[in-house]
């Protein structure tokens, strides 16, 4: 943006926000803050699906997720690199998430219990996360939504092949097909709530709108995703536990039943199933890695100094 | 057209389609445990690069044995004793320092392996090792990479290392043991494997261990208590269900 194009002007003709752009400092904040909770949530989401990477029931099914979770280090890689042009560094971010003073999704705090927990998740929670995030391709600032075409790309990939996992359960044996059912019933309300608390009660998303960096209210992509979802439920011959839900002609929209959000604000709380797990599993990696990342700080420094040597 | 059968063992495939699905399922653990997210990417990518090549290898061991056996009934309905494996992959490898001494033994081993089969009379193996030493080059740099870092990093890490060294030295013989029916035998790949993994233990500042070797037996179906677990933890899904599809 050149410098007679204030921030305000660039906004309302929705142009996008570079890093050497001048931005107002609650912006920038603001702007950390998610993205920075959006690539924790990546590489915590790591651990549920990586829990059956050892007992995966076929070598193929094996290589795919290995594959997939493979992919969501790399989306958090994209985004700590985005939140990096913001000023801050991984290392800090990562530890802000390792002393809890950055949250990630808490839809990673349930456990997953069945290999139909690995289909749940693609099929429910990365579908969920892709709502989310499409409209995040046209956020105001430009490194963060160039971050996104990539990601949910594969985010929508992942999608399909979680609803092959459930499809294939569903049309597998009785035990299969039971084990696909209790997936769905124990993911589907958590999903829901991955699109947060209702507008009323959304302390940040007013001001995200105004930035541009949110593009529709939280309701609005709930309502979306409960209408992209229940005719593929039908098609996988499962059912969705709300017996509430059903469509409503008029709104040309599915009514459903009342989301729990104190079981929400429970599990941000952390007093999820797996809150303390999630977290003990990823400060060990860290603090097991740490003589790992120092002795390759202290290679390179040699290496610097050799060739430095060398020049002299 | 009819392809004559070939002359090439099923157990000796079977073998090396077990060193590549036991190092995979090994290598799987440390998804989500590596020491920085571009490591958690780059093990899975090896791991996966394994799997990759104990699939092809088990599906034609399967041809081989002529039983219509699949790729999953050989790696989920076999118990330990007719795993092929080595000892060198089996064992848990929870330490980052012994993940690259393996890694770096094994894919030393694996690139003249797979160079020699790749030029061999089998052209399904060499097929499958065509591909497979373009892989396994990028894995064997990737480990000479980090022992060389480790090893000639700090007082700590030169230490570490040079422990991880020794654990897994003992099982780096068994790698040139004889097989019935080699396609390349196995003494053969000694001198280069050594000469490779020695260079770089001496641009790491690392010693090479004086350790007498393990037992070993992984090809004739002896194994280490390690593996039955590991086996366990792999297979009991598909076991609970038999006969489904996945």
């Amino acid at each position: 943006m050149s410098a007679e194009v204030s921030f305000d002007e660039l906004l309302a003709d929705d142009g996008r926000v570079e890093p050497r752009d001048p931005m107002p400092e609650d912006y920038r904040r603001s702007l950390v803050r998610q993205i920075a909770q959006h690539a924790h949530s990546e590489i915590i989401g790591m651990q549920p699906e990586g829990n059956w990477i050892s007992r995966a029931p076929s070598l193929r099914r094996k290589a795919i997720l290995m594959a997939k979770v493979q992919d969501e280090a790399g989306h958090g890689l994209y985004l700590y690199a985005a939140a990096e042009t913001l000023g801050v560094d991984r290392e800090d971010l990562l530890d802000q998430l390792h002393t809890g003073r950055q949250k990630y999704s808490s839809i990673f705090n349930y456990p997953t219990l069945t290999w139909a927990d690995v289909g749940a998740i693609g099929w429910l929670v990365d579908g969920a996360a892709i709502v989310n995030q499409v409209p995040l391709c046209r956020c105001s600032y430009g490194p963060y939504a160039r971050a996104m075409i990539r990601v949910c790309k594969e985010e929508s990939f992942h999608q399909r092949q979680g609803f092959e996992i459930l499809h294939t359960l569903a049309h597998g044996t009785p035990a299969q097909k039971a084990m696909a059912q209790d997936a769905v019933d124990r993911y589907w309300w958590p999903a829901l709530m991955m699109f947060g608390p209702p507008d009323a009660d959304s302390p940040h998303s007013a001001q995200s709108m105004a930035w541009g960096i949110k593009r529709f209210s939280n309701d609005e992509l709930r309502q979306r995703f409960i209408d992209m979802t229940v005719p593929q439920a039908e098609a996988l011959g499962l059912t969705l536990p709300d017996p509430e839900l059903r469509w409503n002609a008029e709104r040309g929209h599915y009514d459903s039943g009342p989301i729990d959000f104190t079981e929400l604000f429970e599990v941000i709380q952390g007093n999820g199933p797996c809150n303390a797990q999630r977290m003990g599993h990823r400060v060990r990696a860290h603090e097991d890695g740490a003589w790992v990342r120092e002795a390759a700080s202290a290679y390179a420094a040699k290496q610097a100094a050799r060739a430095a040597g060398e020049v002299a | 057209m009819i392809t004559p059968p070939s002359s090439t063992p099923f157990s000796y495939v079977l073998g090396l389609a077990d060193d590549a699905l036991v190092s995979a399922q090994r290598m799987g653990w440390w998804i989500s445990r590596a020491p920085q997210l571009e490591e958690d990417l780059a093990l899975a990518n090896i791991g996966l690069d394994q799997l990759g090549q104990a699939r092809n290898l088990l599906t034609y061991a399967g041809e081989l044995e002529g039983a219509g056996r699949s790729e999953d009934d050989l790696a989920y309905l076999r118990d330990d004793r007719d795993f092929r494996n080595v000892w060198l992959v089996e064992r848990p490898q929870t330490d980052f320092g012994v993940a690259m001494a393996r890694l770096l033994v094994f894919s030393a081993w694996q690139a003249e392996l797979y160079a020699a089969l790749a030029l061999g009379e089998d052209p399904t193996l060499a097929a499958i090792a065509g591909k497979a030493v373009k892989e396994v080059a990028y894995h064997l740099d990737h480990a000479r990479r980090w022992v060389v870092r480790l090893g000639d990093g700090t007082e700590e890490s030169h230490a570490r290392m040079q422990v991880a060294l020794e654990a897994e030295w003992p099982y780096v013989e068994e790698l040139f043991g004889p097989v019935d029916g080699a396609v390349v035998d196995p003494v053969a790949l000694r001198d280069a494997v050594l000469t490779t993994v020695e260079s770089v233990l001496a641009e790491a500042t690392l010693v090479v261990p004086q350790v007498a070797p393990a037992r070993g037996g992984g090809r004739r179906g002896l194994h280490t208590e390690d593996l039955g677990y590991l086996l366990a933890e792999m297979q009991h899904l598909h076991r609970s269900h038999p006969g489904a599809t996945w």
